[in-house]
């Protein structure tokens, strides 16, 4: 608590900052929820993948900055994320769409392993640091306090993708067969929608938002390392789950409250030790809100048919 | 039938099931005394089958009280956001009545066995499995004599009880086989032989007959008629197959829409206009 | 005919040769000298022996619950963790815990079972040695029951939910708990971030002589007892009438549930008796790495446990233990050269460096998700009876 009793301007600073910063992991995380939450709306699966891919956007764009001006490297990062979505999706899950929930679970945490290692492989295991884009990692003073663009930035970006995302699946014929088959895959299917083409758009819209939000997210940390997917990835579900499953302004309010809550929690004085619980607060909330309300803040309850 | 005479197996009251603004089964009164053969028929989507999911505990009826064996066993009433939508009917009979609201496998255990519509047999056991499997709520053992083996006498009774089930279904020869690959009318009749092997007083059977042929449904009745003779038991069935519903049944309820149309004796029902109306009147049209 | 009384004692005969035959194998150089390196009681051979057998242990409790009883649990991790630290805080000897814990200024936990049984029997030779095995077998059944007391506690609000759900939520335990045996301030216990060290390992079993010269290894057969000993107790369950109740569950709960099988209380069952056993090969894990700290066991160790028990079968005990040994020779031994540049001739292989043997197994793996989904042994079994009595009744019909 010492730390804290420095004064009232210390105070609102640090007020401002962790909130500032919140916001922005925050936004970050919303951007992989909503990959979780439209793969789960319309196939009925975690796709324990897709932090992954998130973390491989990541790689993709410290080694094409590294070789193309970084105009033409970022929306290579996102078309090459996208290919990759894409790809997983008709390699690891197509030939398995008949076959048992859990089988399709096991292939998505294959697919994760195969990504892990690979990514071990490629960099040799060494952690990799991000490269400086300019603007995005430029400091700039708010309220007092230093921080970066990206930190800025990333709320706003998020609204106008969300909205646009909203006006996708509210307003095309894409989104209208996207919402039909989270409603009912199998009738669906008997209407004439090309389920197929309705599941790989979801995967790209969804690799391309983490696509994004890994250019934003990785400006802000140190480096890169094979497993630094796994705990954004897991954390981006919790927060699809938290808003209800299947919904976009779900995942988002969800992921910013979790952002929020875990800049807190490692923002709180170092001598209460309690950092260590910024990724179980996380779970714990999760497994509060699976135990009290499993459809979430914004979710549909769903009705069991026997 | 001298209705004060008989004891009842299955009394329900009053039994309505509303899913949101939907009322699938609406305050459905009926008896099944014991020992007796009772069909509850309809067309499609009257609600049958919802209301043996209400007996059975697996869904909470909405409103209604459900006596087994003279015994209240199920017994609910419509509540705040509930009640405020409820279109049923004596929303208000029960409620300064505690709710009594069992799971499926208390129910099972008081003495109700079921079978499925669309036959749920354990698909990676065998014939014999599927039926010792039942046997398991009943068993006097707990996990430890179990799997140490200290239930050698109780696993030796279970198995000899099952195989005698099995030979007096005519199933012995399949036992090792796995019960999905039997054929259609066989996996029928086992489903029945793993409800009798929880040793059940009331059996409810949901559409037995449903995709056998007409020497199997001949069969399928006499085979009801010795099992209700030799378990003692109390039978209650779905049937669309009308031949077979008035063969074998001593009394039978008729729904549409979820609420009952007609009560009667088989030949009753079978010269009952609005019977006729509801459930053939569709063929007639053609 | 309904109940061909069963002779098991085929199976116990091979079971017993095998553990008997881990013994000769691992004293063997040190009868005949000249024998290859590779029967070196230090050599990768009884690397992986040793932690396959600890990972079969696992992998075969995760079987129970995710082959067994269809609970889609990932959760192995986090009871291993538990059962790891409850072993190693039990027995770590108290003349060594200032020196382990010394950045906590000792442990705030003076008892080990070790020192306990030393104290009743006598602390040298064959009491010595009674008193230690007694004292890891006592602290392995309590980091069982320590897990299996988790698992109760947490298969409340778990329990009930959904396939997928359950999943992410049991996987979130398993993270909670790392993080807290993490927490400095239960630094005293848990000895905060740091590993735990000073506890029996199992080369503590090694039979030496007065001067400390091993008379007779054992180290190989220990884990070997212990998870055969287990293991047949859940192949016993398995097959018992509550092990029917568990598959039925898997098969169709609905159908279950309509035979009077009380589903929540079956699945929380199979949940704690599943997490018991990961719990003792937590203890084990930890006797074979010599250590104990949280951060070894992360989902990934759990995912690693759920793909060997996909490439074994889900639903088949003997393919997890099949796969075990296989998935730890490849991972620990026969894969190792894909990780360092190799020259045939002068010639240089492509692409070998640190890291290949990795993408080569994930890739295998994958391969074995996506077109052998059944795994070596689909739901089947190895029956070690019919070995023989197949051969005995083909004698009889001749």
């Amino acid at each position: 608590m010492g730390t804290l009793a420095c004064g009232k301007v210390h105070i609102m600073e640090y007020v401002i900052s962790v909130l500032l910063s919140g916001i922005s992991v925050g936004g970050q995380y919303a951007l992989i929820a909503i990959g979780y939450t439209l793969v789960y709306g319309i196939l009925r699966l975690i796709n324990f993948a897709h932090g992954d891919v998130f973390m491989v956007a990541g790689l993709l764009g410290i080694y094409l900055t590294a070789t193309l001006p970084i105009p033409v490297s970022l929306p290579l990062v996102i078309v090459f994320t996208v290919l990759l979505g894409f790809t997983i999706e008709r390699a690891a899950y197509k030939p398995l769409r008949e076959a048992p929930r859990m089988s399709v679970m096991i292939s998505a945490i294959g697919v994760s392993y195969l990504l892990q290692n690979t990514a071990t492989y490629v960099t040799g295991g060494q952690p990799m640091t991000y490269p400086t884009i300019p603007f995005l990692s430029d400091t700039v003073n708010v309220a007092g306090t230093q921080t970066k663009w990206v930190v800025i930035i990333t709320p706003f970006l998020v609204l106008i993708l969300v909205t646009f995302l909203t006006m996708l699946i509210n307003r095309t014929k894409v989104g209208m067969a996207m919402r039909a088959v989270s409603k009912d895959f199998e009738t669906s299917r008997l209407m004439g929608i090309r389920i197929n083409s309705v599941i790989s758009v979801t995967f790209i819209i969804g690799s391309a938002l983490a696509a994004v939000g890994s250019t934003l997210f990785f400006t802000n940390y140190p480096a890169i390392t094979p497993m630094a997917g796994a705990m954004p990835g897991l954390k981006a579900f919790v927060a699809a789950v938290f808003g209800g499953i299947g919904s976009i302004p779900g995942a988002v309010i969800g992921a910013f409250i979790i952002g929020i809550c875990e800049t807190i929690i490692k923002g709180l004085p170092s001598n209460w030790d309690v950092s260590v619980f910024s990724d179980a607060f996380t779970f714990a909330l999760l497994i509060v809100i699976l135990a009290f309300k499993p459809q979430g803040l914004f979710g549909e309850a769903a009705a069991d048919k026997v | 039938m001298g209705e004060q005479a008989v004891k009842n197996a299955l009394h329900i009251e009053n039994v309505t099931m509303q899913f949101g603004g939907v009322v699938s089964v609406n305050n459905l009164t009926l008896d099944v005394p014991e020992h007796k053969i009772i069909a509850l028929i309809g067309p499609n989507g009257a609600g049958k089958t919802t209301a043996f999911n209400c007996i059975t505990g697996v869904y909470q009826p909405t409103n209604g009280l459900i006596e087994f064996m003279g015994k209240p066993m199920v017994r609910n009433f419509p509540k705040g956001k509930i009640l405020k939508n409820y279109l049923g009917e004596n929303a208000g009979k029960y409620k300064d009545l505690p709710v009594i609201a069992p799971t499926p496998d208390e129910i099972t255990f008081l003495g109700i066995a079921r079978t499925f519509q669309n036959i749920r047999l354990w698909k990676s056991m065998t014939v014999f499995e599927n039926v010792l499997t039942a046997k398991h709520m009943r068993a006097k053992q707990n996990v430890f004599s179990a799997t140490f083996r200290g239930n050698l006498s109780e696993e030796k009774r279970m198995r000899e009880e099952t195989m005698a089930l099995l030979s007096e279904q005519g199933l012995d020869e399949y036992k090792d086989e796995l019960a999905t690959s039997l054929p259609y009318g066989l996996q029928r009749r086992l489903e029945i032989a793993r409800a009798l092997a929880t040793d059940p007083k009331l059996l409810l059977l949901d559409e037995p007959a449903a995709g056998m042929n007409p020497q199997e449904t001949l069969e399928l009745a006499d085979f009801v008629r010795t099992i209700r003779e030799k378990y003692d038991l109390t039978v209650f069935l779905i049937e669309h197959h009308m031949d077979l519903v008035m063969n074998i049944s001593d009394y039978i309820y008729v729904i549409d829409f979820g609420s009952e149309i007609a009560r009667g004796l088989p030949q009753e029902i079978q010269s009952n206009e609005k019977v006729i109306e509801a459930y053939l009147g569709v063929s007639d049209e053609k | 005919m309904t109940t061909t009384k069963k002779n098991n004692l085929p199976t116990i005969l091979v079971i017993a040769g095998l553990l008997i035959f881990v013994i000769i194998l691992e004293n063997i150089r040190s009868v005949f000298p000249f024998l290859p390196q590779i029967f070196d009681p230090m050599s990768p051979l009884f690397t992986v022996l040793k932690k396959a057998a600890v990972y079969s242990l696992v992998a075969v409790s995760m079987n129970l619950l995710n082959g067994f009883t269809g609970l889609f649990s990932l959760g192995q991790a986090g009871f291993m963790l538990l059962g790891a630290y409850t072993y190693a805080i039990l027995t770590v000897p108290a003349e060594l815990k200032d020196q382990v814990y010394y950045l906590f200024g000792g442990c705030a936990f003076q008892f080990s079972f070790v020192d306990f049984f030393k104290g009743i029997f006598g602390a040298t030779g064959v009491p010595g040695a009674i008193s230690m095995v007694l004292g890891c077998l006592i602290a392995l059944i309590l980091a069982g029951c320590v897990a299996g007391f988790f698992a109760f506690l947490i298969g409340f609000p778990v329990l009930r939910l959904k396939s997928d759900y359950l999943a992410i939520a049991t996987l979130g335990f398993a993270e909670i708990l790392r993080a807290i045996f993490q927490w400095q301030r239960l630094g005293p216990i848990t000895n905060g971030a740091n590993m735990i060290k000073g506890f029996p390992t199992f080369s503590s079993f090694n039979i030496t002589d007065g001067s400390g010269r091993v008379v007779l290894q054992l180290s190989t057969f220990v884990p070997f007892l212990i998870t055969t000993v287990c293991v047949v107790i859940i192949v016993l369950l398995i097959n018992s009438s509550y092990g029917r109740a568990f598959k039925s569950i898997r098969d169709d709960e609905i159908a279950s549930e309509a035979m009077g099988i009380k589903l929540f209380s079956h699945k929380m069952l199979s949940f704690v008796i599943s997490s018991f056993f990961a719990g003792v090969g937590g203890g084990l894990f930890a006797m074979y790495v010599a250590n104990a700290q949280a951060k070894a066991f992360t989902s990934t160790m759990t995912y690693e446990i759920l793909l060997i028990v996909v490439i074994g079968g889900i639903g088949s005990v003997s393919g997890s233990i099949i796969a075990t040994f296989l998935y730890v020779a490849c991972s620990e031994w026969w894969l190792r050269f894909l990780d360092s540049e190799q020259y045939i001739g002068g010639f240089k292989v492509p692409l070998l460096r640190n890291g290949f043997r990795m993408v080569v197994f994930s890739v295998v793996i994958m391969i074995i998700v996506l077109f052998f989904s059944k795994g070596i042994m689909g739901s089947r079994e190895i029956d070690l009876n019919s070995l023989f009595v197949k051969k005995d009744k083909k004698k009889g019909q001749k």
